[in-house]
């Protein structure tokens, strides 16, 4: 049998506020165990939650980047379960009522094409602590500085198909909130997790069949990975005549495959009800008007620009502009060099190159866009070669100093293309006095003679000379 | 009027919600306890409420805000001198396992 | 140097003002009176002497100073169920028996500021569950007119110090009538502010969207002393008020004004059916007629409903407010939990006491799947029609008058048996506590030696209103000034 699975996706987008969701504790990350964790966050007796204004402002941008409508009136419920790294035995969250309701975000598949994948809606509810097993024998480590970082939970329609299409969903939401500036992106530390619901029917079947939820990943390559593996799993059970139970379920990156979490023999009943500390959240629509303002350019607008401005390639506007520092840096380039074509060919090339291989973001490059933009320039004015310019570029590389002025690195280094006529002419006449037979044969029309007398220059010159200019001075003497 | 069925309520399934063991012994008892609170609360189920919209809270009013500024300092050793068992900085549970 | 006992706050500021007594004077012989009588009545769980001490002396100092409020040296106490730093805070359970809030709730650290000196912590229902203060972990506590009575509750620890001449100002927190229940069966003036009037920020939460705290006095005039130090908005609480009104902060210096015209006062009849001491508050109507008020029958049609809509929401909250106490952080942990299953279940079951527990089940079940919408989703339908009854009766009255409880003290163990009929004593103080509204139960009368309250409700936000009329009594009559020992 031909089977469909279809994919819906829970992300966790942790919020880049200062500040908790309902405390004034800090949501920086690495601190000592439980020494960001407040008597709000601790869930003392007698402390109250109060909203953070910054994380309303920060789902509402979201909501408006997605076409979403906006609540102006929502509420926060309690979700109450029992667990150790779930102080109050509650989570704040927003059940019936999210800020955000329904939008879309439009995905690219490798291949090029388009999708629309349906956005259900979007909700803020506060973060839990973190469960360290492997500490302390026999005891779980409950830490709990995560707990109230303030947590968009963006829920999909279930539109998406294939496990392809579920990562670029996931890459696509994380370009995104890095536009929006909302969340810092950093998927090795937490800041955008996500849940997959999962489940397979027989192509042509309408109604859908039974799912189950994979819970807490956190790469884009698990979720293909983690999603692959469960529905090649849900197959096989269907094919052997099974039936897929609706449960929870955990990827394990190292074995590759998804298992069953804790047994299902007493379902938690999360008793939602509206949170009796917070007042409802009530904001005007101007306000809505006013973060509408504060939007940016946002990724598809900003590709189009680079295709319509720079005349890039669809491929390399789409892969300039899907990530915000990486556009700016590009932008910083061309703004200083006005040579698009080759800023691109350099943040594409050679920087990438270099950053892959040092495992660096681009906002942790030690070539600044202004000395890439310098370098671009004195290729265009023929100071560097191109062999001279890959020199300089490894030589900025090591110097990862973004003062070092790249003019004078190129003297220091002794870059700059020999221009001199008469350097280069008392060169080439020494050349052609020591291999007469090679300039008689390009006299008689061997074109191929003529590399072979630019080499030499070039290679004498250690690569400095301007090929052109040597080229001319060769022709000359014909 | 609603009419709710409270026969049969689970008093092992309500416990365990809220995390509270009690004893065998002691169930037939406090389901009895249980069903005539549930049997006096559902003397308001009389009351005509169509058209009506909840009331959540007496102030009727929304909710204030706070400035986004980190305002607490965390002395992490006051907060752990009365605390059950901790290691390192670490709230101890026995082992979890998911 | 004596200090008298029974003497109002007011009596005391001016005494420490003209330099009389000091304040370490004063707080000695509190704590020397307490540490003497405090088995009588077992009203408190906290006594702080060398805290209370410590207190005095800065605010000797601050008065030295010139810098002294009304409040200024004056010792009083505060109901366990409010976080203090540096003394234990119980709410009245084994499961917090050992713990010592790292920080004040806002009411605390306010009369603070104002100079107050805390003498110790007022024993009160587990966590303010009861209406006997039979419920505590701390032993039950006796009322002082009559020890095999109960105070009253929750807020019974402090209803006795105050009635018993302990302190002459205790603090107090209502729910379903917490402050004016006790408040009415020991005989001392106990206010419910308008919800959102005083921040409940450390203080230990029963049902969020009802608690209120205030304070409880030997008479109005004391009553709006301490309002005026106890209310305003709290950063910390997004559910309290913010506003400024001006007589708030007034009566601070000036006492409570003088009203320049007679009102209408609303008697709701639902309260008077059957109400068996009912010659008591006619007396007390008589007394203030003579001011020139008006009386006006008005309706309140859904009263019935009150008990059990108040015990679908404030058990449904109840339910998820103490899930915090699980042994993992602070509070009770029992001996070497096998697993977590078995540390919170036990930790919980050693750690709650009967009541608390039963609350627990019913706001559970209230809130499952399945019953959410006939239960929670009902009573607050009708929470806002309980609402609506009050503000339709104060389209034509200023105030109501009400009676505060079905009944005198009773017993100890009367009603412990029966959760249900205990819960009726809530009867005639649940309905202002659904609606938010401020009430101010007064001394009017006796029964068998035995104090009787009575109720004065104003509209939301305006305590001015009920404290004047109430004041005004206290003036024309002296029920307030008996005291237990005396006869009355």
């Amino acid at each position: 049998m031909n089977w469909e699975s279809v994919i819906g996706l829970e992300i966790h987008v942790q919020l880049a506020t200062n500040s908790k969701i309902f405390s004034g504790a800090s949501t920086s990350y690495g601190a000592e165990p439980n020494a960001q964790a407040c008597a709000v966050d601790l869930g003392l007796p007698g402390v109250l939650p109060v909203l953070n204004e910054r994380a309303i402002e920060m789902a509402i941008k979201f909501g408006l980047a997605i076409g979403a409508k906006i609540n102006l009136h929502s509420v926060f419920d309690r979700k109450n379960y029992f667990y150790p790294d779930l102080p109050k035995g509650y989570q704040i969250s927003q059940f019936e009522t999210p800020i955000v309701g329904e939008g879309s975000i439009v995905i690219a598949l490798e291949d090029g094409q388009e999708r629309t994948v349906g956005i259900t809606r979007a909700h803020l509810e506060e973060d839990a602590g973190k469960s360290i097993h492997d500490l302390f024998p026999g005891q779980t480590g409950i830490d709990l500085n995560r707990t109230g970082t303030p947590l968009l939970e963006i829920v999909s329609e279930p539109d998406i198909r294939t496990s392809k299409e579920a990562s670029a969903y996931f890459r696509q939401m994380h370009t995104l909130v890095r536009y929006l500036q909302i969340c810092d992106g950093n998927l090795a530390q937490g800041s955008m997790r996500c849940d997959a619901n999962v489940s397979v029917r027989p192509y042509g079947q309408e109604e859908f069949g039974e799912r189950t939820e994979i819970k807490n990943i956190n790469s884009f390559r698990f979720v293909e990975r983690a999603i692959d593996y469960e529905i090649g799993r849900q197959i096989d059970v269907l094919e052997s005549g099974g039936i897929i139970e609706r449960e929870t379920r955990l990827f394990d990156p190292d074995r590759d495959e998804t298992r069953s979490m804790r047994s299902k023999e007493f379902s938690e009943d999360y008793r939602y009800f509206p949170d009796p500390d917070l007042l409802p959240l009530t904001f005007s629509q101007a306000l809505v008007d006013k973060i509408a303002l504060t939007l940016p350019e946002l990724p598809d607008a900003k590709r189009a620009r680079y295709i319509e401005e720079f005349g890039l390639s669809e491929y390399d506007a789409r892969s300039l502009s899907a990530d915000l520092d990486r556009s700016d840096y590009f932008e910083a380039v061309v703004n200083t060099c006005n040579n698009s074509k080759q800023a691109t060919n350099w943040i594409m090339g050679d920087l990438s190159a270099y950053l892959n291989r040092n495992n660096l973001e681009i906002s942790a490059s030690p070539v600044s866009a202004q000395q890439l933009a310098v370098l671009i320039s004195r290729l265009d004015d023929q100071t560097l070669s191109s062999k001279t310019a890959k020199a300089l570029f490894d030589g900025l590389w090591n110097k990862a100093d973004s003062e070092q002025s790249v003019d004078d690195l190129i003297s220091e280094m002794n870059l700059a293309q020999v221009s001199d006529d008469g350097e280069l002419t008392g060169i080439v006449e020494q050349l052609i006095a020591d291999n007469p037979g090679q300039f008689e044969e390009l006299r008689n029309g061997k074109d191929k003679m003529l590399g072979f007398f630019v080499g030499q220059v070039m290679k004498m010159t250690q690569g400095k000379a301007n090929p052109q200019q040597v080229n001319e001075i060769i022709r000359a003497k014909l | 009027m609603t009419d709710i069925d409270n026969s049969n309520i689970n008093i092992t399934h309500l416990a365990r919600l809220g995390r509270l063991a009690i004893a065998e012994s002691n169930h037939a008892n406090t389901t009895q306890e249980l069903e005539n609170i549930i049997a006096m609360i559902d003397a308001m189920q009389s009351v005509n409420t169509d058209g009506i919209e909840p009331l959540s809270h007496p102030l009727d009013s929304e909710q204030l805000l706070r400035a986004d500024v980190v305002s607490e300092s965390v002395s992490r050793e006051t907060f752990q001198k009365d605390a059950p068992r901790t290691e390192d900085g670490y709230y101890l549970v026995p082992r979890v396992v998911d | 140097m004596a200090v008298e006992k029974f003497t109002s706050l007011r009596d005391m500021s001016a005494a420490l003002a003209a330099g009389e007594y000091s304040s370490v004077d004063l707080t000695n012989a509190h704590l020397d009176d307490i540490e003497q009588r405090n088995t009588n009545t077992n009203s408190f769980i906290t006594i702080a002497r060398e805290h209370a001490l410590n207190q005095a002396q800065r605010a000797d100092e601050q008065r030295a100073k010139g810098d002294a409020t009304p409040l200024t040296g004056i010792p009083i106490a505060h109901k366990d169920i409010f976080c203090t730093e540096g003394l234990l805070t119980t709410c009245g359970s084994k499961m917090l028996s050992n713990f010592h809030a790292p920080y004040n709730a806002t009411v605390v650290d306010r009369l603070n500021a104002a100079g107050v000196v805390t003498v110790g912590k007022t024993n009160m229902d587990e966590f303010a569950m009861g209406s006997s203060n039979e419920t505590s972990f701390f032993g039950p506590v006796a009322n002082p007119w009559d020890r095999s009575l109960v105070p009253g509750g929750s807020s019974g620890g402090s209803a006795a110090a105050v009635a018993d001449g302990l302190v002459a100002c205790a603090t107090g927190t209502d729910t379903g009538g917490s402050i004016r229940q006790p408040a009415a069966l020991c005989g001392v003036t106990g206010l419910k502010p308008t919800y959102g009037r005083i921040s409940r920020y450390g203080m230990i939460a029963f049902a969020s969207s009802l608690d209120q705290a205030g304070p409880m006095t030997r008479s109005a005039e004391d009553t709006g002393l301490m309002l005026s130090y106890m209310a305003g908005f709290d950063p910390r609480d997004s559910t309290s008020a913010n506003r400024e009104d001006e007589w708030l902060r007034a009566i601070a210096h000036q006492g409570i004004p003088k009203l320049d015209q007679p009102l209408t006062i609303g008697l709701p009849k639902e309260y008077f059916d059957n109400l068996a001491n009912a010659q008591i508050i006619e007396a007390a109507q008589a007394e203030l007629a003579k001011n020139g008020h008006k009386f006006k029958e008005v309706s309140l049609p859904h009263t019935k409903a009150a008990i059990p809509t108040y015990y679908v929401l404030a058990s449904a909250e109840a339910s998820t407010n103490l899930s915090r106490y699980d042994g993992v952080r602070y509070g009770h942990r029992c001996e070497n939990p096998t697993s977590l299953q078995d540390l919170y279940e036990r930790s919980r079951n050693e750690g709650f006491g009967e009541e608390v527990k039963r609350r627990i089940l019913t706001g559970t079940y209230t809130l499952s799947v399945g019953y959410f919408d006939a239960y929670y989703i009902k009573a607050q339908k009708i929470r806002r029609l309980i609402a609506n009854d009050f503000s339709k009766a104060f389209e034509e009255v200023d105030l109501l008058l009400a009676p505060t409880c079905p009944t005198p003290a009773f017993s100890l163990n009367e009603h412990a048996k029966d959760p249900i009929a205990m819960y009726q004593q809530d009867l005639y103080t649940v309905p202002t506590s659904l609606a938010g509204l401020p009430a101010l139960s007064v001394p009017c009368g006796f029964v068998n030696n035995l104090p009787i309250g009575m109720q004065l409700i104003g509209p939301a936000f305006r305590e001015d209103t009920i404290l004047c009329v109430a004041a005004q009594f206290q003036q024309a009559t002296d029920w307030h000034k008996r005291h237990p020992g005396e006869s009355a």
